[in-house]
This record gives C-alpha cells, structure tokens and sequence, in this order.
C-alpha cells in the first residue's frame, strides 16, 4: 500500500477531470460519442501544449508572461508565412525558439526576474504578430489541418494527442537525464552546478524546448481555427499557469508533473464546456470558471493534508 | 566611483533619467510646440499608473510570489459600479467614492482569505478572484455607459496651475504611501516580510495581519483609480482595466523595485510612469505603426532592466 507522493499529486487533477466529464454526460448525453468527446476536447491540444511550455518554464523556477502573446505570434507565422513560403516561416519559427533559449540564458546571468523580463518580451511578440498579420486572416498549413482533423479510429484525435503529449513529455522530463537536471535547476541550481553541470547549458535546453512547445501549440491552434489574428491566444498565459497549477505543479522547487498539466489542461477547457452545457448566463460564465479553479485547489488542499498526516504517523 | 555608488542606491534615478531623454527627443522633434500639453498628458495618464503601481508595489514588497492580478477587474467592477451608484448626481459623489474604497476592501479581503485559508499561490488566488469580480462587473454594466456627475467629471479632467487634478492625487496619495512606507511601523513590517518571511514571524511580526492589510490596500487604490479613470473617460467600460494589468506591474519593476521583494520605492514608480506614457507617445510623434510602437516599448523594457541589474547582490 505505498502509493508515490507523484502519483498521489495526480489524484486530485484526474478525479476532477473524471468529475467535470461525468457532470457533462449527465446533462448532455450526446456528447458520450466520438464525435461529441472531440468536440469537448478539440481546443484542449494547443492548450494542452501551451501548459506543458510553461510547465518547462516553471521547473526551472521561472514564470512566462508573454506565453499568450508567443503562440498567438506563432498563430500568426504558421497562417501566413509556414504557408506561403515554408523555408522562411521553419526559419522565423526556430529563430523563435533560438530567442527563448537566448532569454532563459539572459536571465540567469544577469539575474533578472523573469516575470518582467517575459513581460517585456510579451510586447516584442505582440508587436511582431501584429506586424506579420495586421488584420485577422491567413490559411492554416495543409499538414496542420490534416494533423487536426484526422479522424483516427475508435479514439477522437483530441484525445490521441493529449495522450501522446503527456507520454513525450513524460518521458522528456520525468525519465529523462536532462529531466532530472532541468528539475534539479529548479531545486538547487548551486549544487547542479557543483556537481560539474552547465546550468546556462540547461536553462537554454529548457528554454528553448518551451519554445518548441509554444511553437506546435501556435501551430496546432492554426490547424483548429483555420485562420489567425494577433490576439488569438492572449488568455493562453494565464490559462496556462492555471494549468500547471491544477496539474499539481508548484511554482518553486522543481516539483512539476507533465501528466498533470496536460489533465489541467483539459480539465480547464471541459470546464468552458460544463458552463454553457448547465446554461449558465454568459455574464456569470468567467466568474463561474474562477470558482471552479478555486474548488479544484480547496480539494487538492484537503488531500495534502491528509499525504501530510499519513506521513507523519 | 560616487556615481556609480548613488545610482545604485537610488535606482529610481534610471527612470527619472530615461524619462527626461524621451521627453526631449519628442519635444525636439515637434519643435517645442507641444512641450506643455504633452508634459499635462504625461502627467495624466501616469497618474493612473502610477495609483495602481504604489499599490502592486506594496503587494511585490512582500516578497517572492506576491502579485495582484485582480487590478484590472477591481478597476472595472469599481468604476461600473460608483458611476451606477452616483447616477449622474453631484451630491452622490462621496458615497460613490465610499463605495468604491468598500469594493476595493471587499476584494482586498477575498483575494487574502484564498491565499490564506485555501493556501493558493497569490497569483492563482488573485486571478480566480478576478474571474469574479470581472464577472459581477459585466453582469452590473450590461453594457451601459453611465455618465459621471458633472462636477466630479470637471474635476477629474481640469487641473490647478497647469497641473492636472488626477496627478494631484496620485501625489497625496504616494506621499501618504511614501510615510507608510519609510516613516511608519507597517512599512519596515512589509520590508521585512518581503527580506525573510520567517524571521519576520520568528521576532514577532503580525504576518498575517499585514498581508491581509497590504492586499486590501492594494485592492482599494486598484478601485480608486477605476473610480477616478471612469470619471475621467467619462463612463465606465468592461475593459478599461485591461492594459494596467501589466502596466502596474512594469512601472513597479522599472521604478527599481526588487522584484524578489524587500525592498521598493516610490518616486521610480512615477518615474516609470511617466516614461511609459513618454515612450509610446514619442512612437506615435514619430508615425510608428502598432506593430512596430509594441515592440519598441518591449525591447525599452528590457534594456531597462538589463542597464539597471537585476536583483541586488547580498541576497
């Protein structure tokens, strides 16, 4: 009977997401199909991704501002240039990520506070989606259109992608060697480096494996909508460390959980659904989605608690 | 070597400084016709930055992890809800500001009992916070745009010897923040939070008490100034907080307040202030588009930080 203290930060994260969806086919039991469940779940892959981005960022005791404003910069290349001149948008894209590695190494030598640094690199961003596309337009790229809206059989496609992205990344940060070092940058980023470990070389790699992420969400979210605009993801960053969040994440220490964002993540988007599904006025709906987060969080809480008693007896 | 010793010890003076550069860049460049209004414009609209900066400023002060990010919804539900209440009436004027000081309490108080008793990251805390409050916002609004009173709309948008009214009270009100912070007994509580949590709670610092008060006081200036914004805008809108989210807390960060906390100041907030407000105003003088004044003012951010330092060493 001894469960991981990793796997008991799962429980609440998953019976929540378990609750929502049962809550969903209560009411609405036509959603109980594989079309009904891709539909539930569609917008949750670029969310999905964006979480795990920051999730990356937040193991190394980082916070990303300008995560909403990356992927809609991202939306934006992958609408336009990725489709009409694929050379210069892979080119434009891994100069992106190449910035976030160059951001995550600036902000460890020189000591800056990455709240502020992000934020400003959040106006960066904005200014260059608006630049890249002034008006809402553009073509999603035929790949990512057809990566989207593969029908695969017996599972929906939204919830194959989930699955798969909490496996890579699993794998990347739990199972890893550079895992253990980038979440060991997060506990104590004095004795990795005693232990003869570059910690700008890891910060870089993390950084810039964030940016990897926030790229494929950009592009994912292209392949959904179909079009772009520069605003097209701002509530990704707040969505996103919510995610992280309720995934059983902690800002400090390293401690973060790749199955677990991807949960929150999904858990937030069925969250958006359960609303408009118990027809709850739309004016209420925000609120109601605060509450929610504020639930989720009283009972992770209660369940510490209870990790912390057994413990200690 | 003295310079240099002074300009660490006083990292406000980079913003006075920045600003001072910009504003001469942008008056060179109009021929001095617009030195005056462009200075009372500068002076306006950083006074609303900079009532929110002093009080994400107290909030950052307390250490790593302390942020309000409800200002912006607060702001909102505030002035939606003064400007009900007043309905166009002078003499409802002082219960419409009474009201809004009593949002900013009530909100103050809601964002501290999450953190405290749900024991949520302050940033989460006060971002579910803010779901609601902008949710009671749009449900009071209904997309109604309620004029202020007439006397407090004058007020708001009139000034004493050139000087407009609203940065008159944003400098009452940084004063009165500038002795709570240096003079009084609750600012060396905050500092000293913001240094060592624990050793504040080891010599016997009310903790509790002061996060409490400090996130209220956050909360009721976040409200006065949507009171005082939406007087000025002449109504209230659902997002006329929306841009001071991160504009509080850039004017806190460019203004050298330590962003692991423990240590702020007040006059680098209205430095930064008023070079925020400078930098996009100096774009548009120049014919930058939208795209282009963005990333400028990011890429200012950034060098900000990058020429002031980061975190003092010692810590």
């Amino acid at each position: 009977m001894k469960i991981s203290s990793g796997t008991i930060r799962l429980i609440i994260p998953a019976a929540s997401l378990v609750l929502l969806l049962a809550a969903v086919f209560y009411m609405q039991p036509r959603a109980m199909s594989y079309n009904g469940l891709n539909l539930l779940f569609n917008l949750a892959v670029p969310i999905a991704l964006a979480t795990i981005a920051q999730m990356l960022i937040m193991s190394v005791n980082d916070l990303d501002l300008s995560m909403g404003t990356f992927v809609s910069f991202c939306a934006c290349v992958a609408a336009t240039l990725l489709q009409t001149s694929p050379a210069l948008g892979i080119l434009i894209l891994l100069g992106a990520i190449a910035t976030y590695a160059v951001i995550g190494v600036v902000i460890h030598l020189r000591e800056l506070p990455s709240i502020v640094v992000t934020l400003g690199m959040s106006f960066v961003w904005g200014g260059l989606a608006v630049l890249i596309l002034p008006s809402p337009g553009g073509t999603a790229p035929a790949f990512a259109r057809w990566i989207m809206t593969a029908k695969p059989p017996l599972v929906p496609m939204a919830i194959v992608a989930s699955i798969l992205i909490a496996a890579v990344t699993h794998t990347i940060v739990m199972r890893s060697s550079f895992g253990v070092l980038m979440r060991g940058v997060g506990g104590n980023d004095r004795s990795v480096e005693r232990a003869g470990w570059s910690v700008i070389g890891i910060r870089a790699g993390t950084y810039a494996l964030a940016g990897l992420f926030a790229v494929l969400a950009g592009i994912a979210l292209v392949g959904l909508t179909t079009s772009a605009d520069a605003n097209i993801a701002l509530r990704y960053t707040l969505l996103s460390i919510a995610g992280v969040i309720l995934g059983g994440g902690e800002f400090v220490g390293g401690k973060v959980s790749p199955i677990g964002a991807v949960i929150g993540a999904l858990t937030l988007t069925l969250a958006g659904s359960f609303l408009s599904f118990m027809r709850i006025s739309p004016d209420w709906q925000i609120g109601a989605q605060g509450a929610i987060l504020i639930v989720v969080l009283a009972l992770r809480l209660a369940l510490n608690r209870l990790e912390k008693r057994e413990k200690s007896q | 070597m003295t310079i240099q010793r002074l300009l660490v010890a006083k990292p406000w003076i980079w913003s006075f400084a920045a600003t001072a550069i910009v504003w001469i860049i942008t008056v060179l460049f109009t021929g001095g016709a617009s030195s005056f209004g462009l200075s009372q414009a500068a002076l306006t609209f950083a006074a609303f930055s900079v009532i929110v900066g002093i009080g994400q400023m107290f909030v950052i002060t307390l250490g790593p992890g302390n942020i309000d990010l409800s200002v912006p919804a607060t702001m909102t539900l505030s002035g939606t809800l003064a400007l009900k209440l007043m309905d166009v009436q002078d003499g409802m004027i002082v219960v419409g500001l009474l009201a809004s000081v009593g949002i900013g309490l009530v909100v103050g108080l809601g964002n501290y009992i999450l953190i405290k008793l749900l024991r949520i990251p302050p940033i989460i805390a006060t971002l579910s916070m803010s779901f609601i409050v902008q949710s009671v916002a749009i449900w009071s609004n209904r997309g109604l745009r309620i004029k202020p009173p007439e006397t407090l709309a004058e007020f708001a948008t009139s000034g004493l010897f050139g000087i407009p009214n609203v940065a008159l009270v944003a400098l009452i009100l940084s004063a009165v923040a500038w002795v709570l912070l240096e003079k009084s007994i609750y600012g060396r509580w905050i500092s000293a939070i913001g240094q060592s949590t624990f050793a504040a709670r080891m010599t016997g610092i009310p903790v509790d008490g002061t996060r409490l008060v400090t996130y209220m006081l956050c909360a009721v200036l976040a409200s006065v100034c949507g009171y005082l914004l939406a007087s000025f805008s002449g109504g209230a809108a659902l997002n006329m907080g929306s841009e001071y989210l991160l504009m509080s807390i850039a004017v806190v960060v460019i203004g050298g307040t330590a962003v692991a906390g423990g240590n702020s100041n007040i006059p680098g907030i209205w430095g930064a202030s008023l070079f925020m407000f400078l930098v996009v105003s100096m774009l548009n003088t120049y014919g930058f588009g939208a795209g282009v004044r963005l990333i400028l003012t990011g890429t200012i951010i950034i060098a900000v930080i990058l020429l002031a330092g980061g975190r003092q060493s010692g810590r």
